[in-house]
């Protein structure tokens, strides 16, 4: 389960005609179990590919699905993590991880293992009292991060989840994604405007052009990963030293840079 | 506002000349015998007059047993009104038909001021219980409504975002997420309809028969005893502002606990 489908997907804002396109003939397919990253300018349109999969947007034409079914509504089979985090600021760590399984209405004794279960998977065992905003940028993600993956999700939506944290931070949850995506493969549709964390991160990576935004490229990490064994190493500076990842990383940036009005890839 | 803040006590003393000041100006004024001393008795006056009440009965009842007699008057149509409009409101912010009913009906019905439901009220009730209950509440209800609405709206779309991501259904989303959200906006709210409500009481107690500070100040006025009158209008002024004062701690304390205030 967690399979992905754009088909001939367009996204116009505002008003039919004379509105603005945002999205223009997106196809894409994400398989099960399968972490895709997309990269693009800024305002390409790579977070309304995101938001239409969770279910918060309608696309303008084409269908988006999830599992063969069209996406018509948000739902917990889809979890987000949010830039923003979008903690709950009056719920405790708990309590923010326990909403979404109250909601599925299990028995508290099955959600009390569960939630201790995603505390301890993102180290966050001596926060579960704690309110969000007694945490660091870093920690609140985490929670958002549990807060996700508590649901069992079929696939996993990450728009920009590392924009907002500092460098050092931002380092160490990429890290810690590249762990639990080990631990606990996901289907996982990833958006940023680093290039290094997608190349780092995801089996492929989808490069988009400047709005009206379209799928330029994909390029397949995963073989390379594969071929030249990244996963040797546990820190991720070792992993950006190698050649490998320079050449496509580089790619990647080149690939950016053509299109005209790239603010800050 | 133009000048940066004086300190506490500074401010203080301001408050103090600025109240200093207005007494002065009216004992001078009623000192002058510009107007007879019936209709515009001294400060003095007043005091003793508030004084002599305290102990002895004016229309059946002592000052203190009027104001509680109003106060249980108006503390039902408060708690009437936020019981009605805060859910009420919340549930206009989350189900856009009920808000697309609701508000021009509510919008039309806010602009008849709690004075213009008197002889409605009155109709209606006569002089039994649920008059001044109605007029308190006409003056109370609309910034419950208003501030549980616009709270529940303007809550941060990414939580509701994620509330719904989440699976969270129509009575949790209004329990667990707009109601905390909007619990600045509705505290707000409770303190503007405390006010509102209680500066309706005069008009909601010409409508009583038995007791009350706006009952007293009315039989006063038929008495021309315009000492009695002015000590039903600093009894009202005060304990309004304990009211305020009260709300505002209850405030402070709710920001404090959320984590808003350091």
């Amino acid at each position: 389960m967690g399979s992905i489908r754009f088909d001939k997907v367009d996204k116009v804002f505002g008003p039919v005609s004379g509105g603005v396109k945002a999205l223009d003939d997106i196809n894409l397919e994400i398989g099960e179990k399968e972490f895709v990253a997309i990269v693009g300018p800024s305002g390409c349109g790579k977070t309304t590919c995101l938001r239409m999969v969770a279910g918060f947007e309608p696309p303008s034409s084409g269908t988006v699905s999830v599992n063969g079914k069209a996406v018509t509504a948000p739902g917990p089979d889809r979890a987000v993590v949010f830039q923003q985090f979008a903690l709950f600021p009056w719920k405790t760590v708990r309590e923010n991880i326990d909403l979404g399984l109250r909601n599925k209405n299990l028995p508290s004794g099955e959600r009390g293992g569960l939630v201790a279960g995603a505390l301890k998977l993102m180290n966050l065992e001596s926060h579960a009292d704690a309110f969000p905003h007694q945490l660091s940028g870093g920690m609140q993600q985490r929670v958002a991060i549990a807060r996700a993956y508590v649901l069992d999700p079929d696939v996993l939506l990450m728009d920009e989840p590392f924009g907002a944290l500092d460098a050092q931070t931002r380092v160490v949850m990429q890290e810690e994604l590249v762990r639990l995506a080990r631990v606990n493969p996901r289907t996982v549709l990833f958006i940023t405007h680093a290039v290094e964390e997608a190349v780092y991160l995801a089996d492929r990576v989808a490069i988009m052009t400047r709005r009206p935004g379209r799928i330029k490229e994909v390029l397949d990490v995963r073989s390379v990963r594969q071929a030249e064994n990244w996963d040797r190493f546990e820190k991720i500076e070792d992993v950006m030293d190698l050649e490998s990842f320079v050449h496509l990383r580089t790619h990647i940036w080149k690939s950016l840079r053509e299109e005209k009005g790239a603010h800050g890839v | 506002m133009r000048d940066l803040a004086l300190p506490l006590n500074e401010r203080l003393l301001l408050g103090a000349l600025g109240l200093a000041g207005f007494i002065g100006l009216w004992t001078l004024l009623s000192a002058a015998g510009f107007v007879p001393r019936q209709f515009l008795p001294t400060p003095l006056d007043v005091l003793s007059r508030i004084l002599s009440l305290l102990q002895s009965p004016f229309a059946g009842a002592t000052l203190q047993q009027h104001l509680a007699s109003s106060f249980q008057r108006y503390a039902y149509g408060v708690l009437l009104a936020a019981a009605i409009g805060v859910p009420l409101g919340l549930m206009m912010g989350w189900f856009r038909l009920l808000d697309d009913i609701v508000t021009p009906l509510f919008d039309a019905l806010r602009f008849i001021a709690p004075i213009a439901w008197v002889p409605f009220a009155a109709l209606w009730f006569g002089t039994g219980v649920g008059g001044p209950i109605l007029i308190i509440f006409a003056g109370a209800f609309p910034p419950c409504l208003i501030n549980a609405y616009r709270g529940a709206r303007f809550v941060e779309p990414r939580l509701i975002e994620a509330a719904r991501m989440l699976g969270t259904g129509n009575l949790r989303m209004i329990l667990e997420i707009l109601l905390p959200a909007a619990t600045p906006s509705i505290v707000a709210g409770l303190r503007v309809s405390a006010g509102l409500g209680w500066q309706s009481l005069v008009g909601a107690e010409l409508i009583v028969a038995a007791a009350g500070v706006g009952f007293m100040m009315v039989q006063a006025q038929a008495n021309v005893a315009t000492p009695t009158v002015m000590a039903g209008m600093a009894a009202i002024g005060v304990v309004g502002m304990l009211i305020d004062i009260a709300l505002r701690q209850g405030e402070a304390w709710l920001r404090r606990r959320r984590g808003l205030d350091a």
